[in-house]
Formats: structure tokens, sequence, C-alpha cells
């Protein structure tokens, strides 16, 4: 991806969420990863590792700390890949 | 509610258990009777899941040096090293740590979770990154976590994913500490050590090697992965436990790197803990001893683990990916693992129950280790208890 558009990423993450056995139509950018979607925390660093082969990106596990939400989690991935 | 609003999870769990009427993470030892018997619930259970994989607990020379040291130095050192001084002991065992890995430094730590907490932390800190198998143990992401330092997970064991998050990295390589482990706690595995010094040679990352699980276990005077990888010049640092092979409790750092020594200043849980008794000490040392001098008990310990392994393997189970003192057995649903455990003990077999998240890729299993301790016949009792309960169980 040369340049980081958002509603690119957010889609890319959508996907990604899919392979989790994610309902695509569950998944709006209000959504908690956690609360909503029922990631846990093992899924969540799997997740992790699918971002950064998707977007071929560095995602230190730190980054997690701030991110709440889809939104959250694609401007944290955007923040990234312009890094 | 409030603080423990967030045990919420817990609390339904344990309620879970409580109306089962048995609890797997809470099985008290009535009585010990050797490293591999015990008494639980008024009966005689087999023990295979105690990580003493060299049977060393009940060791005469080991229990006479730790009642001698007792009755010499006292039953506890009562501070950290810094404030309190260092006994004569401590300085021994890392000595004759050092001189056992043939490494310029050791540094001995109350446990060996606080080991890797305080390497870890001290060794990194913000602008450097750390690199761990997704596999690692739990002390390894809580040093990564309170280093301050960018974590980085890549796939359980496998090289190629390693070197496309190396390569992202770019310069900061060189920065980059690299975690993994001898034998991994929970599958029973070995890292692939030899590509990941390769790496390291096109890298140059820092590498440390987590020998928990395989110090007494591998190589050929027992040292552990790095030994029996032919690794050792390639390895910057080897923790370990005292409490699996060695019988007792406590851990260490090992190095080439003479700086190793300033950690002991800087790390926080070397400063701030009570320093290992003289009884643990006099333990390890002799335990230690008997580690170096002779491989009778790894292969022993190698003949029980093959046999397990074997058995489980002709009954039909999924297991582990390679014959380790560590077997981990799946029995596909967590509901069904937890029975099988309840029905393993009631066999007179006792071993440990791993869900998610501490068993991987959101599995649960059965989790099985072998000791040199064991007899033939106490293997083939494991086996047969398996079988009965393959019987009721859908592999």
């Amino acid at each position: 991806m040369s340049r980081a558009d958002y509603a690119e990423i957010f889609e890319e993450v959508k996907t990604l969420l899919g392979r989790f056995g994610k309902s695509l139509e569950n998944i709006d950018e209000e959504a908690d990863i956690i609360n909503d979607l029922g990631l846990d925390s093992l899924l969540v660093m799997e997740l992790v590792q699918e971002v950064e082969d998707a977007f071929d990106i560095s995602f230190p596990l730190n980054d997690l700390s701030g991110i709440r939400t889809v939104k959250d989690f694609v401007l944290q991935i955007q923040k990234n890949i312009e890094v | 509610m409030g603080l423990f609003e967030k045990f919420t999870t817990i609390a339904n769990g344990r309620n879970m258990l409580d109306q089962l009427g048995f609890d797997p993470f809470n099985v008290e030892i009535e009585e010990i009777l050797s490293p591999t018997m015990a008494r639980i619930a008024g009966r005689e259970v087999l023990l295979a899941g105690t990580n003493n994989y060299l049977g060393l607990t009940f060791d005469p020379r080991c229990i006479e040096a730790a009642c001698s040291a007792t009755r010499a130095e006292g039953t506890g050192t009562t501070g950290s090293r810094m404030a309190n001084g260092t006994f004569a002991g401590h300085r021994a065992l890392e000595r004759e740590l050092a001189e056992f890995f043939g490494c310029a430094k050791a540094i001995v730590f109350s446990t060996g979770f606080v080991a890797n907490l305080g390497v870890i932390s001290t060794l990194t800190g913000p602008g450097d990154t750390l690199l761990i198998d997704g596999d690692c143990h739990a002390s390894i992401y809580d040093g990564c976590r309170m280093s301050g330092a960018d974590i980085i997970r890549f796939r359980h064991n496998n090289a190629a994913d390693l070197e496309k998050r190396l390569r992202r990295l770019g310069d900061r390589a060189k920065n980059t500490l690299i975690i993994v482990e001898g034998i991994y706690s929970m599958l029973g595995d070995r890292a692939p050590l030899a590509e990941i010094v390769a790496l390291k040679k096109k890298y140059g990352f820092w590498l440390m090697v987590d020998e928990a699980h395989s110090l007494g276990v591998l190589g050929r005077k027992g040292m552990g992965l790095v030994e029996e990888a032919d690794c050792l010049e390639d390895v910057d640092f080897i923790v370990g436990t005292f409490s699996k092979s060695l019988g007792a409790i406590g851990g260490f750092c090992v190095s080439n790197h003479p700086e190793l020594d300033l950690v002991r200043y800087a790390s926080r849980s070397y400063l701030f803990t009570a320093s290992p008794s003289p009884a643990t000490v006099a333990s390890v040392r002799q335990a230690l001893q008997l580690l170096a001098s002779g491989k009778d008990l790894r292969e022993r310990l190698w003949c029980n683990a093959r046999h397990l392994y074997d058995g489980l393997a002709k009954l039909g189970f999924s297991l582990g990916p390679e014959p380790t003192p560590v077997i981990a057995v799946y029995v596909r649903s967590k509901e069904e693992t937890l029975f099988s455990w309840k029905e393993l003990l009631d066999q007179g077999i006792y071993v440990n129950l791993i869900l998610p998240p501490a068993a991987p890729d959101g599995k649960s299993l059965l989790r099985c280790s072998v000791s040199a301790a064991h007899t033939h016949e106490q293997i083939n009792h494991i086996i047969k208890a398996f079988s009965a309960m393959s019987a009721d169980i859908t592999l």
C-alpha cells in the first residue's frame, strides 16, 4: 500500500477479522474489539501478526495499549504505515 | 464491586468448577511420597506432571546439603544481597554455573520467573526491540512489558516468519533481542536454534535462550538446547531455573558478555528481592554436580519420555510435535479435556490440565511431564490409564 488510506485499511482489517470467524456485517468502526467482537488477548496478538503481514509493517504489541475500537486499530495501523 | 469487577470471568469459572465438584487448579498434595508418588484425597497417585525431570527432589545428597546448610547458616537470608550481603554459597553457585556453561559471568536470581523479569527488563528499554516466539512463557512476556521496548511476536518456531519481521526492522535489528526457549513448556518442542543462529549472523541481533525445561534434559552434558545445537558461542544470554531439573527453586542468567555483571546493579527484581536461602543454594549446587557428573539420569529420562510418547501415539492420541519429557495430549474440547483430567486422577494419575490462554492456539490439553525417576512400570501405568480413558473420550 503506497499511501495509508483509512478506508482501504478498514476494509483489510474487516477481512482479517473475518478470518477469526467474525461476521463482516457486525464489524463497524465503533465496534469494541474485545467486548463487541469477542477477541481474547491471544486472538488480538494473532490479529496483530496478520496485520503486520498484510501491510508489511512492524506493529509492536505496546501500540495496543490505547486501542479499544476497530477505528482506533485502523488509525494506529495508518500511523505505523506512515512511520 | 469496584476493583473486583475485573475478576468476573474468573469468578464465573470458579463457580463452574464448584458446581462440578472438583478443582484441577487447587489440587492438595496431602503427602509427597517420592519424586513420582503423592497422596491426594486419601489415595496414592502417580505424578506425571511435576517437571521433576531428573527426579532429584528426594536425592539424599541434595537433602543432606540443604539440611547441613540450614544448620550452619540458618533458614533464610532475610534480604537482598545488596543490602544484607552475599553469602559465600551465592558466589560459589554463580562460579559453578559459569564453569558449567563455560561462560564468563553468571547471576543467580530468587526464582526463574524473576530471572526473566530482571534480565529482560534491564537489558532492553525504550528504543530497543524485543522479538519473541509467540509461545514464550508468561515471565518472558512480563519482562518484555516491564522493559518499555517495542515487543513483536513471531509465529511459534517459524524461522521464516522471524526473518520477515527482522527484515521490516531494518537497522533496528542491531538493537533487537530475540528470545526463544530450549523446550517449550506446553507443547514440548525445541526451538529451531540453528536456523535462528544463521539469521543472527545475517541480521546481527542479540539472542537469549530460556533453558527452563531443557537444562539437564538436552545436550551431552545437560546444558540444554544451546549445547545440543552447538550454539554456545552464538547465544548471548542463557536463562534458566533451578525449580525443574535441579529440584529446588531459583533462577539464573549466564553470558560471555562481561557486562552481564552490571545487570545485577540495575535489575530491580534482583536488587529488591531476598536472595535464595542457604538450603536452596546448597541443594542446587549439589544437584548441579549430579547433573554435570553423568548422563545416566538423562538417558533414563529420555527412555521414559520415548516410551510414554510412543505408547500414547499408539493409542491414537494427538500429541505435541516431538517426543521430549514434556508431552502434550490433545483431547478435543475444553469440557472433554477437563473431564479426562478428572478421569485420569480417579485412576490414580496426576497430569496438568492446560486450558486457553495457557495452551497455544486456543486449544486445551493434558500435559504430561516425565521424570528419570519414573519406573518402566509406572510409565506403563500412565499409558494404561490413558487407554482406559480413550475408550470414553472421542479422540
